[in-house]
């Protein structure tokens, strides 16, 4: 096995050895075949489930893993998904436009990050300032959308359209001979998960490499990390890019999903949500923040049936009990438990074989 | 004379925005500056005290009376939750950031269930007086005086009272303090009930003069941070000159271009002041006359 491959397990990560994989493969296959047993609609609704992880896991790594809390993280959200509706409205869905509109609303958001990132941590702001400048910014862009209802906003033929949100933009497209590739329905939830997988799986190698126990120790005490001799602003910086980076996919995806983005989706609302979700699955770890932001959006979804404020009331709720009484996250607590009750089992039955003669 | 008029209007504009500032940024300045603790439901505390107010007034009791109603209940609320919630938080910045999120979260959408989208106002008491082509509300006009005696009173609490001179050891060195037989528990418990009663306060007081809706909370929130950030940690010290500059910059630019980029202004303020001055006004003041 090359050694990047190896780092798939490693001391930042929970889950280990063949019996996990097996079970993740198998998740992975069955996610991928549920097209052909439910309905359109159940795919759809799949596929919100599974765009909103990448800004789950962009947080987890940024404030689990590097120990810096943003909650600006909808700023990249918002800003992709504008940018992909200026650019896909403008050029059309002819030839490659359509990725060249996604490649962009990645790229734009991290450059903002770069920017918004070397202001922050090369400018000496630390703690909790981090999240008030970046819930300032998110505030700030979410303001600003918000009185673009006048039609002197008008980036090119792309209307912002104020409070009411943009609408209207061409899904991705792909030239495919005479009928192109559209994704929508079960391509664009193939599309998704294949992200999410490869996003997962790339993070795994990230957090476990030199440069994720790097972040760790930043977290820990980030005067020692310093000490020691690690260039500390840059792998702040860095981590930041990749979450935003990561935000902003979750943007881009959301807006195709919907072929929708409003200012709200930025507010302070909306900022609540990735916080509450790697909070409540384990921030410590993309596993639990994975399964947590899927297992959250579900539930928010089921009981929004009887009204969203109930939905937000439970989210509340779970946030509230998880921060007193599993502060290290649900998932993160039982999965510790369950290893401390195995480890227990293994140190008895050891116990007995090695007694065993003796008695 | 219409230049006079014009001046009035904007000092008037000025005033109502420092009245706003302050009022907003007191509670949540206390609690920040007193305990550490970022209490991201002081918008919830200050709509609770508007709820109260608003629904008193209308079951009969004199406005004054319903303000009070208003300032206890929220202080009340504040002193329940501190008990149950906040003091298993202390010391875990995070946590207690992301525990009176969700707090505000339930307050929010509890409200809404219970109340509905928004609940029928009062009338702004004094009527208005005309100058010039404006009409200015007497009531708004006073609201500035309030939150000058209200800066007066605390003043005089935290440093004429022994509940000041307890508190004020606490924040120095609590272990000290605790050394030398000051109940720090008790100190934070009383601190924070005073911060929502405060939060309270300023529901209560811009009750007649807004629409009482479950996320009004947000609205202030926002205004309350900017202050606080601005202030820093020292209220008495910070908190007057930060309101004055900020109002100043919200005015200046809500005449100008609108409400919208008056608000816009006061983030990027805070955005600025963060990297420049990360502790605030105060902070600055200490540090230029050699203090700690």
């Amino acid at each position: 096995m090359p050694r990047w491959l190896a780092l798939l397990d490693g001391p930042q990560t929970l889950g280990r050895g063949p019996a996990f994989w097996f079970v993740f493969a198998l998740l992975v296959v069955a996610t991928g075949l549920l097209p052909a047993v439910v309905d359109a609609f159940a795919i759809t609704n799949l596929t919100y489930f599974l765009v909103w992880v990448f800004m789950a896991l962009g947080l987890s790594i940024i404030w689990g893993y590097a120990g810096i809390l943003s909650f600006g993280q909808t700023a990249f959200f918002g800003l992709a998904g504008y940018t992909y509706g200026v650019i896909s409205i403008n050029l059309g869905d002819a030839g490659l436009w359509t990725w060249f509109a996604l490649l962009m609303s990645l790229l734009l958001p991290a450059v903002v990050a770069a920017f918004v990132g070397y202001f922050m941590f090369y400018g000496g702001v630390r703690d909790v300032f981090v999240g008030i400048v970046t819930l300032s910014i998110t505030l700030v862009f979410e303001t600003f959308m918000a009185q673009t209802a006048g039609p002197e906003w008008t980036i090119g033929s792309a209307r912002l359209n104020g409070f009411n949100g943009m609408s209207n933009m061409p899904p991705l497209t792909f030239p495919w001979g005479e009928t192109p590739i559209v994704f929508d329905g079960p391509s664009l939830f193939w599309l998704v998960l294949a992200l999410v997988v490869v996003v997962y799986l790339g993070l795994r190698i990230v957090v476990n490499s030199r440069f994720g126990n790097v972040l760790v120790a930043i977290r820990e005490n980030p005067d020692r990390a310093e000490m020691l001799g690690y260039n500390v602003r840059l792998y702040q910086l860095f981590v930041f890019v990749i979450g935003s980076v990561l935000a902003a996919m979750s943007g881009v995806l959301y807006t195709l999903w919907g072929a929708y983005i409003t200012p709200s989706s930025m507010g302070l609302t909306a900022a609540a949500l990735p916080i509450i979700w790697v909070a409540a699955g384990g921030r410590k770890d993309i596993t639990a923040t994975l399964l947590a932001t899927v297992f959250l959006t579900w539930l928010s979804q089921q009981l929004a049936v009887k009204g969203n404020q109930y939905a937000l009331i439970w989210m509340g709720f779970i946030l509230l009990v998880v921060v007193l009484f599993a502060p290290e996250g649900l998932f993160v607590t039982v999965w510790n438990r369950l290893r401390d009750r195995r480890r227990l089992r293994r140190v008895a039955t050891a116990r007995k074989t090695v007694s065993l003669p003796s008695a | 004379m219409t230049f006079l008029v014009e001046a009035y209007a904007f000092f008037y504009q000025l005033a109502d925005s420092f009245a706003f500032l302050v009022l907003c940024g007191l509670g949540l300045a206390i609690i920040f500056g007193m305990m550490g603790v970022i209490n991201l439901a002081h918008g919830e505390f200050i709509m609770c005290g508007a709820y109260v107010t608003v629904l008193s007034a209308r079951a009969g009791l004199p406005l004054p009376f319903a303000m009070l109603c208003g300032t206890f209940a929220a202080g009340l609320v504040g002193l329940i939750l501190e008990f149950l919630i906040i003091r298993r938080l202390y010391h875990r910045l995070f946590d207690s950031i992301v525990a009176t999120w969700a707090l505000s979260l339930i307050a929010t959408q509890g409200m809404l269930i219970v109340a509905g989208p928004s609940i029928e106002g009062l009338k702004t008491p004094f009527g208005s007086f005309e100058l010039g082509e404006y009409s200015f509300s007497v009531y708004r006009a006073l609201l500035p005086l309030i939150a000058l005696l209200l800066l007066g009173a605390l003043y005089w609490l935290f440093v004429h009272t022994r509940f000041g001179v307890y508190s004020r050891a606490t924040i120095q060195d609590a272990n000290m303090a605790r050394a030398l037989g000051a109940n720090t528990g008790r100190i934070y418990s009383q601190t924070f009930t005073l911060g929502a009663a405060l939060a309270g306060l300023t529901g209560a007081l811009y009750a007649p003069t807004i629409t009482a809706v479950p996320t009004m909370g947000q609205a202030f929130i926002v205004q309350s941070f900017v202050t606080v950030v601005v202030s820093g940690a020292d209220v008495m010290l910070g908190l007057a000159p930060s309101a004055a500059v900020l109002a100043f910059i919200q005015s200046l630019l809500t005449k100008s271009y609108g409400q919208l980029i008056g608000q816009i202004g006061l983030l990027l303020t805070v955005i600025i002041v963060v990297r420049v001055l990360p502790k605030g006004i105060s902070g600055w003041v200490l540090q230029r006359n050699g203090g700690r």
